[in-house]
């Protein structure tokens, strides 16, 4: 049964009351021609001993492999408290809080990770979350439209170095409401957006430019340069952000001279678990002056009618339930639950944790190049600093290699033949805190056969 | 019962005009639609030089139910808007017709004659009809 | 219930730390490549806490809610219906958790497998023939439906048709998301009985007409009981028909969208497929198309050859409205929801739409014998109901909002309150099919008490809640005077 608790004697005494013979009776107002013959294509029932072997079983099958796969998403070691507390039912199983009195402890842990998110932007105000960071970055365009008032041009310049699902996702998401998306080109030895693709704008209207960092490459961009030019020609700065970075980088508040006007990204490395792509959560940081435009749910402190302190979901009238037609956004859920997970992960790891965990990851990255570039036909391709992820060029297409690796447990990177053609043989590789010089060496060691088999076949 | 004072002006979408004699008018929203809305927390105001024409949403009023656009009664070029609304915004509450004006407009050449501006008692008989 | 709970910044001492859970640390000549002017001056304000005061304070701020697990939660167009443990247990089995979203295909064919069977379900389920799973919330659901009708109509050459109609008693994501595909929103009346106005809609369809959104059952509780003439005036003018799929679960196993002429459905797995509401989320907002809208679906799909899955993305759908998701959508959520649907199989489905029913309807007419206005008394409940309090507010001065907070004393979650718009003082109830009938008893004792204690002691209703950890907060204040993120010396 359908987790339905009914006895035959409950559902007599239903009907009786109701004053009907059958369940049946209750759907006579459905035109019987509507009714459902048969669920063919729907299974018959598995109870939870059929159901857990068959998932133990699948699961079993796909494995787990060495990766050193970023692109957007990134293995991060997670404290086992910290999905132990999220799976708890209190927080599992609650809705969204618009009952402040019954939902104190998620407005509370929302208010925790606005405050948290705004500190690791320098940033003054965050929303309590999105669906992801490619979804964060086309509501930040939206917003920047909305809230820059000396621009009608609704043209967004986007950097190639920004992540091409990313680009995608704004696309996809945000031209039916009239923005257009312009590309700019990088440098094709240093993989940054350099001053000089900027220059063919210095008159017209443009209304926001967006900056990765790191970029999609694992290069740090002139994040200084590119804000100050921005302000400069009245265009608001969007910043697209890794969040175990901001550790260590300077964070979007601090760019150039007056920082960034909207920042956002992938919260995913904040204690979020790979899980074959989601659910993750975007976040979304703003100067206060900004903080009526940006969409999502936004938690509050106030007073009750006893003076105590307590939490609420404030600004509400901007969003869907309220403002229908004109909302800042149609989004109505959130990713609460992930934020919940983030928020512990932070006070887990706390300011010297995070930057530990984001030197780790940088000086993994940092040996793996070294160890890789040491294999012939295997060179870096772009020169510049990066961080946690780095761009290979190999002597052969990267396919095959990826697929010898696969083949001895080792998941080597992306493949950036599909994505950026121009760069060749390109591989994008990424190793982490997880990863010890015993992992690096074994793929070294494994990249260098596979790259002698497939120049042999 | 709300209040409706007679020598103002006003439109089906609450809001009401009165003439300042130097050639502007003040504009704010009703009694009615301030008590609709509930205690304000946020105004938005337009930009001095703007132009707008009439129906043009041009000021935003937000309560913690509901965040309604407001609309020029006439066209014209917004000579100012109530700078103490950022910081009070309860005072269109308190004083709708008063010190909660919301902006200050000088219309455009015949605009005012065009506009189909109602009188306090036609206003009436809109709110009786909206049961308000 | 804790009473309350400190802010995690007021537990922080300098130097605090959970320190098992740190990397070793770095030497500085690792970090030597990084420019001075590109690194941080200061590490982070981060709470400095060790492990067990961050768990004690994040287990203590669980118990300040509600949720399903502890309280009956009766929110209407929510479907808080209980979440089964087996869904999480086995969705975050180690392998699903460690795969990374463009980790190779052979090595995600259980996953693929998983994916590709729940995709053949939810086809199954509502009468479609295409299911696209990455839209990560009904919300995204909602704006890839819209966004295909769209693109049907611009790939046709049609490109007037930029009106999205609604019902007036729509649900506020509807209208917004018209406006974010571009198009115009025009509302329809609802009749007294909460069906939609035929005639009305007969007079608003014509060749600017895109689409129609609803709901069915519609968001008043009631089935559309002419919904296959509505199907036929807005395809005649050459419309399509968008399902809203938040009232799945009342018709689920029953009634499929697909056979009431729907050409495009969003399905909420959060409410319907019982994946977890987690405070606000994650959810996903699955779509399914008919044969018209094929090749518009989102990206990426799951393919099957053979034996063998994969994904298909632009190439393969070259109309496809494009990709809305960075990865593949909320995939946890999709396992979850694959599990359920596998544990209910094809009697489970017909079962959740019957009790789902019979839950409400017994609910409606308990509340009804105790003396409570319905909405739609001459109507059937779907697997929600409308209850009007404006008797109660007009002769008692006690207002929904009142009796909701009140009912929190009593130890249950109010239901959804204000929502439809059109009807005053309502109170949306939708009880789902895992509660018993003596908690829906319960419910009804309480609602009874409470109108009592509206006649005799007024004050108690309308100054509740007095029992949980905080009484009823000033929103008013919270918006006026914005704290939004915590300051060492701030005061409220």
């Amino acid at each position: 049964m359908a987790f339905i608790p009914h006895t035959e004697a409950d559902v007599a005494a239903m009907l009786a009351a109701i004053g009907v013979a059958r369940i049946e009776e209750l759907f006579d107002e459905v035109p019987a021609e509507l009714r459902v013959k048969s669920l063919a294509g729907v299974p018959e029932a598995l109870n939870e001993m059929e159901i857990g072997r068959l998932m133990s079983e699948r699961a079993h099958s796909d494995g787990i492999a060495l990766s050193f796969l970023g692109a957007g998403a990134y293995e991060h070691h997670i404290p086992a408290a910290v999905w132990a507390i999220t799976t708890r039912g209190e927080f599992y199983s609650a809705y969204t809080p618009y009952q402040a009195e019954a939902s104190q402890g998620t407005l509370q842990l929302t208010y925790e990770f606005q405050s948290m998110m705004a500190r690791l932007t320098g940033m003054a105000v965050a929303n309590a979350s999105m669906y992801d960071g490619a979804s964060a970055t086309a509501e930040a365009a939206l917003m920047a439209v909305r809230a820059n008032r000396k621009s009608r041009s609704a043209r967004i310049l986007v950097p190639l170095t920004l992540h091409p699902h990313y680009r995608r996702v704004a696309s996809a998401t945000a031209a039916n409401q009239g923005l257009k998306f312009e590309e700019l080109p990088y440098g094709a030895q240093e993989g940054i957006t350099l001053p000089d693709a900027l220059a063919r704008y210095e008159t017209e209207d443009i209304t926001a430019l967006i900056v990765p960092q790191p970029n999609f490459f694992g290069r740090l961009e002139d994040v200084d340069a590119l804000t100050d030019w921005a302000h400069a020609h009245g265009i608001l700065v969007i910043a697209v952000v890794n969040p175990t970075a901001l550790a260590l980088l300077k964070p979007p508040g601090e760019w150039g001279a007056r920082g960034a006007d909207i920042a956002v990204g992938e919260g995913q490395p904040l204690g979020v678990p790979l899980s074959s792509g989601g659910p993750y959560f975007g976040f979304m940081t703003t100067r206060m002056e900004y903080v009526r435009q940006m969409p999502g749910r936004i938690v509050g402190r106030t007073l009750d009618a006893a003076g105590k302190e307590g939490f609420t979901l404030t600004l509400q009238a901007r969003e869907q339930h309220i403002r229908r037609a004109k909302a800042t956004s149609n989004i109505c859920t959130n990713q609460g639950l992930l934020m919940t997970a983030a928020t512990i992960y932070l006070s887990l790891l706390g300011p010297q944790g995070l930057t530990r965990t984001a030197a780790a990851a940088h000086a993994r990255t940092r040996e793996l190049v070294t160890a890789l570039t040491r294999v012939p036909g295997v060179r870096p391709a772009f020169t510049g600093p990066c961080f946690h992820e780095a761009v290979l060029q190999l002597d052969r297409p990267a396919a095959p290699v990826l697929r010898a690796l696969a083949g001895r447990g080792i998941i080597g990177g992306l493949d950036l033949a599909g994505y950026y053609p121009e760069l060749g043989n390109a591989l994008l590789v990424c190793a982490t805190e997880t990863k010890t010089s015993a992992d690096i060496e074994r793929y070294r060691a494994a990249l260098s056969e596979a790259l002698q088999s497939v120049r042999a076949a | 019962m709300s209040n409706v004072p007679a020598d103002l002006r006003y439109t089906k979408s609450h809001e009401w005009v009165r003439a300042l004699g130097d050639g502007t008018v003040e504009i704010g929203i009703t009694d009615h639609a301030q008590h609709e809305l509930g205690d304000l927390v946020f105004v938005e105001v337009p930009e001095a030089g703007r132009t707008v024409k009439a129906d043009e949403p041009c000021a935003v009023v937000e309560s913690v139910k509901a965040a309604s656009d407001v609309y020029a009664p006439i066209a014209g070029e917004i000579t100012a808007g109530n700078p103490k609304l950022a910081a009070e915004p309860e005072m269109v509450n308190a004083d709708p017709y008063g010190e909660g004006w919301l902006m200050r407009l000088k219309p455009s050449p015949g605009a005012l004659a065009a506009a189909a501006l109602l009188s306090a008692t036609e206003y009436q008989k809109v709110l009786d009809a909206e049961g308000g | 219930m804790p009473v309350s709970e400190k802010v995690v910044f007021e537990y922080s001492r300098p130097g605090r730390g959970a320190r098992d859970q740190w990397p070793q640390e770095t030497p500085a000549a690792a970090l030597s490549d990084l420019p001075a002017k590109l690194r941080r001056a200061r590490a982070p304000e981060l709470p400095e806490i060790g492990e067990l005061e961050a768990v004690r304070h994040f287990t203590r701020l669980s118990q300040l809610n509600f949720s399903i697990d502890t309280h009956f939660y009766p929110l209407g167009s929510c479907t808080m219906k209980y979440n089964p443990k087996a869904c999480n247990q086995y969705a975050m089995l180690p392998e699903f958790l460690a795969r990374h979203p463009l980790a190779p295909e052979s090595h995600g064919q259980g996953l693929l497998a998983c994916l590709y069977e729940l995709q053949e379900m939810l086809k199954a389920v509502s009468g479609m023939e295409g299911v696209a799973l990455s839209p990560m919330a009904g919300a995204q659901g909602e704006f890839a439906g819209v966004a295909m009708i769209r693109a049907y109509h611009r790939a046709r050459g049609d490109l007037k048709r930029n009106e999205i109609i609604v019902p007036e008693a729509a649900h506020g994501t509807n209208p917004a998301t018209a406006t974010m595909c571009g198009c115009v929103v025009r509302e329809v009346p609802v009749g007294r009985e909460g069906d939609v106005d035929i005639d009305a809609l007969s007079r608003a369809v014509g060749p600017q007409t895109a689409g129609i959104m609803l709901t069915n059952p519609s968001t008043l509780g009631v089935f559309e009981r002419r919904i296959v003439e509505v199907a036929r005036v807005v395809h005649d003018a050459g419309g399509l028909l968008y399902y809203d799929g938040a009232n799945l679960n009342a018709i689920l196993g029953m009634v499929r969208p697909g056979d009431m002429g729907f050409d495009v459905i969003h399905m909420n797995l959060h409410k319907t497929f019982s994946t977890p509401h987690g405070g606000g989320g994650p959810g996903a907002g699955a779509v399914g198309v008919g044969a018209r809208l094929l090749p518009f679906l989102p990206i990426p799909v799951v393919g099957r050859e053979g034996e063998r899955y994969h994904w298909l993305t632009e190439a393969d759908l070259p109309q496809s409205i494009g990709r809305l998701s960075a990865f593949m959508g909320n995939t946890g959520v999709l396992l979850r929801a694959y599990i359920y649907m596998r544990m209910l199989g094809r009697e489970g489905m017909r079962q959740v739409g019957e009790y789902a029913t019979l839950n409400a309807n017994y609910l409606l007419k308990r509340l009804q014998d105790a003396g409570f206005d319905a909405a739609y008394p001459q109507r059937r409940a779907s697997h929600e109901f409308i209850v009007t309090l404006k008797r109660q507010a007009r002769d008692l001065n006690v207002t929904a909002m009142d009796f909701a907070k009140r009912l929190l004393d009593y130890g249950f979650h109010a239901p959804t309150t204000y929502f439809p718009l059109i009807v005053p003082e309502c109170l949306l109830i939708e009880p789902t099919e895992t509660e018993t009938r003596d908690t829906l008893d319960a419910f009804v004792t309480a609602m009874t008490q409470i109108e009592k204690e509206a006649e005799r002691e007024p004050a108690r209703v309308t100054s509740a809640p007095h029992t949980m950890p905080v009484r009823r907060l000033d929103d008013v204040r919270a918006a006026r005077q914005l704290d939004l993120t915590w300051k060492p010396t701030a005061q409220p």
